[in-house]
């Protein structure tokens, strides 16, 4: 998987022909879904890891469609995560029990849900969590999408922050309490692997949404968003049906990352968990850049390095973890402004021609 | 196009996060216990005084020869990650000690929230966890077999000082349900159970809460709420927010010269209020705690409540009185240790039926689980702070000082 | 809305809510004016704003631990501070300064981080306070009371405040900072050293945030992680009162301290900072009106 893990085509190729698959892409993308299959098998122990990369993937592929592509850079997607959790969590509980009283701090209610139950729930929250997030990013993105540059990113980060204080002051959903979501009903290894599986199936579904998203007309006009907003509106592009489509978009994605997440961790509430704005929330933004935003495999790329190293320092620097994943951020900005899909493009720049299919010289010798 | 060292980079990087699984629950004479606790983040000041209970008692035990176990000595050792205060991280951290490196046997997080997120992953693996910093009581109503507390739950902390209030009223020829309560807890899962708690004692004697505030996380300034005290006049005002909030309430009391004739916070002593803000302006604030060191407890290892103090003070001397959280993550240890000899194996499964039969009394007190894993043996204490002492006061069996009431405070 | 009632039978409580709320209001807009300063001249968003806060607080605490009255480290963390905010720009800064909006945000977001682990390592996790030892003030029978230190430090940030008005008003360097923030190519042909104007500007915003850090720990408690309660507030200020507005920076903070007193009064403290975003909310979607209607007007 790593051999061809970065191999890219040129970014113009990434709005380039959709469905058709060059022989070396069908490779990689094979490697990869091999990849995804056999790693919690051969790497059991990991499985959680590995199952919260692929869903920093999602972050950061999500985050690019509006902040990379289309130069609207929203500091507050995290809110459709957080919506996502708890539109889930909603269904989950209120299929079967009271809300109220099952959130309640005295914790009265003993909680059993069997097998079917448990699945019913599960999928009905996902579904809903998934429209619900999407909804509410085209009634959100009605009232801000007049904003532009900085004060876009205020005012998602303002929305993001808002909607976590306003659920920690609710008392029907847990408020600050938080709620303890269902257990899964199998054995840990099995839980393991699905919600392993399904992380995965999400990284590999909103890459290839996002793929065939800028394959088509779409990629242009949210570049042309991009390069000029009032140009791109003069020409006659709708550009407000463009960031509606954009953002709901990430937020479809986002609304079902939360819903699995909350059911991964099992334990969730509003500030640290459901919108934790200043963590996840910032860190989409970074592994974004860390890889290159504006490319389709720019944020994958940052994803992958970015956890790794945020596992790597919190396991051997304790203490000093923090303290190194500030300075690799600053060092990322600093010397490596356009992501190591930029740098790696300076660097060898005949790599990055033209040419469609990546490689040229190891793909025809 | 990713160039060769970029490649490598990754699976070195990658090779290095696999190279964790080496550490093993037990490694020569050495019995690993695993603990995420909050090193970073808002709960890191409890999670300090939490590590270093863990610390000084595992040291304890290994300096009074281990625990020996089929006639082999064995040593203790704890492994940290910080979870950095967020549940999310908790859970994950849990499930990397116990899957990735092999844990067999944890100690508990700092707080409530934490433990929440905790104990369903130690559960599903049957992790048998015992933990000293999670008071929440809906963590003992899951059914959960594999958790054991060994604290008292958070409906105590201020409960007893409520009933106090009532007692006064009485005493003062009136009523308990002419009580008026003012409460102002911070939104996270211990400080709202801990409302949940005094919430129901009110009910019972009738009081009447005139205020009830939820303070921000992030809390910096409570004036606000001490605004709509000085307006109501209410006759308890009660204050929950781990250590920041304790600092937070000691020094506005002080400053919007708060007059409420009994008033009781949780933290005191971990946010050392009396050192920071002096005794006059703290005077009479009382503050439940766990553990106490005139308590009259014994046991082995430290022997009696006041030894475990002057242990305490001689490993860290920058505290002027020791948190209860130290002292029962100390305690905790002693729990696992006496589990271990009394199992004489190494089993996870024989060491959880183990734990259920506990009946330890140690210098933090007894320890006997009831079926639902928390501690039934141990009572609450309440402190008064009496001229820059942390007095006991109640239960009447530790108190070493009658209550003042009302509080005599100098602004 | 019993809470109003209170306010209404006893109107003496609106004077001790806005005295408390323009006092903090007043550090506010110390931070929201070092924010508006970086923005306005080299279009720098500094989320380390709030880190800045508290690194002054934790030098104003380690000062006076030392036995040195905290008034009188108030010039000391200004200085260091200073020192500080003039290295991290040759560092770091001076490579985000021309680029795009997340370089700025996320170096200093790095920075941010970077800077509360190093507190956090240097002087652990606890809460930390240093005492004035000055009194308080009570009228009204103890209704309102008012610190003598937040009046001091109130007094104190508006000197600050004012100096620096001046200073940016008078002096050469003032001068060429506001020039500089009017056009930065005009101003290097006409001579100004615009890497040098950066640098004092970055180092000034660094050590009001020092300065205001002195006066927090003073008058509230800090912690290593307590950073972004000021950031948060700095950013909502700068915005709320539009880029290039100083003295509406700072009405605005004023404000901002008082109507979070207020909300947090009558809607309970749990509301206190969602009713603060809400109002950021309010301000920016009414800017976009009234920008779609110059639209229309254009059209």
């Amino acid at each position: 998987m790593t051999q061809n893990l970065v191999a890219d085509k040129s970014p113009q190729s990434d709005v380039a022909t959709p469905g058709k698959l060059s022989q070396v892409n069908m490779v990689l993308y094979g490697a990869i879904a091999v990849a995804g299959i056999v790693a919690p098998l051969l790497f059991p122990a990991y499985t959680f890891q590995i199952a919260v990369l692929w869903l920093m993937v999602m972050f950061a592929i999500t985050w690019d469609i509006m902040g990379g592509q289309m130069g609207y850079n929203s500091l507050g997607n995290i809110f459709f995560f957080g919506t996502g959790m708890y539109i889930c969590a909603l269904v989950q509980i209120g299929l079967y029990y009271d809300v109220g009283e099952y959130t309640a701090a005295f914790g009265a209610i003993k909680v059993d849900y069997t097998e079917q139950q448990y699945f019913t729930g599960l999928a009905l929250g996902v579904v809903a969590a998934a429209f619900g997030s999407a909804v509410l990013a085209v009634l959100v993105g009605n009232a801000i999408f007049g904003l532009r540059g900085p004060y876009f990113a205020i005012g998602t980060l303002g929305i993001a922050f808002a909607a976590a204080e306003l659920i920690g002051g609710w008392d029907w959903v847990g408020g600050g309490g938080g709620i303890s979501l269902p257990v899964y009903p199998g054995e840990p290894d099995d839980r393991s692997l699905f919600f392993y599986a399904v992380c995965f199936v999400l990284a590999v579904c909103s890459f290839l949404y996002v793929r065939w998203l800028y394959g088509r007309r779409f990629g242009l006009a949210v570049n042309a968003i991009r390069d000029n907003e009032d140009k791109a509106e003069a020409m006659g592009l709708h550009t407000r049906r463009y960031k509606t489509v954009a953002w709901s978009s990430s937020a479809f994605f986002l609304g079902i990352a939360g819903a699995i997440f909350g059911n991964m961790i099992g334990f969730i509430e509003p500030l640290e968990v459901a919108f934790p704005t200043v963590t996840f929330g910032i860190f989409m933004v970074a592994m974004s850049l860390l890889g290159g935003k504006g490319t389709l495999w720019g944020p994958v790329i940052g994803a992958v390095a970015f956890h790794l190293v945020k596992e790597l320092t919190w396991t051997y620097m304790l203490g000093w973890q923090f303290v190194a994943l500030g300075v690799i951020i600053v060092i990322n900005i600093v010397y490596f402004q356009q992501g190591l899909m930029g740098w790696a493009r300076e660097k060898w720049p005949h790599r990055f021609g033209i040419a469609v299919d990546e490689e040229p010289e190891r793909a025809r010798p | 196009m990713m160039h060769q060292a970029m490649k490598l980079g990754l699976l070195a990087g990658a090779g290095a996060l696999l190279a964790t699984s080496a550490l093993a629950k037990v490694e020569g004479d050495t019995i690993w216990l695993g603990s995420a606790i909050s090193l970073t983040g808002k709960y890191a000041t409890n999670g300090v005084h939490t590590q270093r209970g863990y610390e000084l008692a595992a040291k304890k035990v290994n300096d009074m020869g281990g625990i020996e176990i089929d006639g082999k000595k064995y040593k203790i050792a704890i492994k940290y990650y910080d979870d950095e205060s967020t549940p999310a991280r908790g859970a994950q951290l849990a499930e990397r000690l116990i899957k990735q490196d092999g844990f067999k046997y944890m100690l508990g997080p700092y707080s409530s929230g934490l433990t929440k997120a905790i104990a369903p992953v130690t559960e599903k693996y049957r992790i048998p966890m015992v933990e000293a910093e999670g008071a929440s009581r809906s963590l003992f109503t899951q059914g959960y077999r594999y958790l054991f507390g060994i604290i008292s739950t958070s409906e105590q902390y201020l409960g007893s000082a409520v009933d106090l209030a009532a007692e006064m009223a009485e005493k003062g020829g009136g009523k308990a349900s002419d009580v008026k309560v003012a409460m102002a807890f911070e939104n996270d899962p211990f400080s709202l159970d801990v409302r949940a708690g005094v919430l129901d004692d009110a009910k019972r004697h009738g009081m009447k809460v005139v205020i009830d505030d939820k303070l921000p996380r992030d809390l910096n300034d409570m004036s606000a709420t001490l605004t709509k005290v000085k307006a109501l006049r209410p006759d308890l005002l009660l204050v929950s927010g781990h250590s920041k909030g304790a600092a937070t309430a000691a020094r506005q009391i002080k400053e919007l010269q708060i007059d409420v004739p009994m008033i009781a916070m949780t933290h005191c002593e971990s946010a050392d209020v009396i050192g920071k803000f002096g005794k006059e302006a703290t005077n009479g604030f009382l503050c439940p705690t766990q553990w106490a060191e005139t308590m009259s407890y014994k046991g082995p290892y430290f022997g009696s409540a006041g030894d475990f103090d002057k242990a305490f003070k001689a490993t860290h001397p920058e505290y002027t009185s020791v948190p209860y959280q130290s002292a029962q993550a100390a305690a905790a240890v002693l729990v696992w240790a006496d589990a271990f000899k009394r199992a004489n194996s190494l089993d996870p499964e024989k060491l959880r039926d183990t734990l259920t039969t506990t009946d330890l009394t140690t210098f933090y007190g007894r320890v006997k689980f009831d079926d639902t894993g928390k501690n039934i043996a141990k009572p609450m204490a309440l402190r008064q702070i009496q001229d820059g002492m942390l007095n006991v006061v109640a239960p009447s069996a530790f108190a070493s000082h009658p209550v003042e009431h009302p509080r005599k405070a100098m602004y | 809305m019993d809470n109003i009632d209170i306010l209404l039978q006893a109107p003496i409580l609106n004077v001790q809510l806005l005295l408390d709320g323009l006092m903090i209001g007043a550090i506010f807009a110390l931070a929201a004016y070092g924010l508006a300063l970086v923005w306005g001249v080299m279009n720098v968003k500094n989320l380390a704003q709030g880190d800045f806060v508290i690194a002054g607080g934790y030098i104003g605490y380690a000062l006076a631990q030392a036995g040195i009255h905290p008034i009188l480290a108030l010039p000391i963390a200004f200085v260091v501070m200073f020192g500080f905010g003039w290295l991290l720009y040759k560092w770091v800064i001076s490579r985000v300064v021309d680029r795009d909006l997340f370089a700025s945000l996320l170096a200093t977001f790095g920075i941010a981080i970077v800077l509360q682990q190093v507190l956090n390592l240097i002087f652990g996790p606890e809460v930390r306070t240093a005492e004035s030892g000055l009194e308080t003030l009570s009228f009204a029978g103890g209704l309102v009371t008012v610190a003598e230190i937040k009046l001091l430090s109130f007094v104190l940030a508006g000197i600050l405040a004012a100096s620096i008005i001046v200073f940016m008003k008078r002096s050469r360097m003032g001068q060429a900072i506001r020039a500089t923030a009017q056009n930065a190519r005009a101003a290097r042909v006409l001579g100004i050293d615009t890497e040098r104007v950066y640098a004092f500007t970055f180092a000034l915003n660094a050590a009001i945030c020092g300065a205001a850090g002195v006066l927090v720990v003073m008058i509230w408690v800090i912690q290593p992680y307590f950073g972004i309660v000021y950031a948060v507030r700095a950013f909502i200020i700068v915005v709320a009162a539009g880029l290039g507005n100083m003295p509406g920076v700072i009405v605005a903070g004023l404000l901002l301290g008082a109507a979070e007193q207020f909300s947090g009064f009558i809607l309970g403290a749990e509301f206190q900072v969602a009713s603060v975003v809400g109002m950021l909310l309010a301000v920016l979607v009414w800017r976009q009106m009234q920008q779609a209607r110059l639209r229309q007007a254009l059209q």
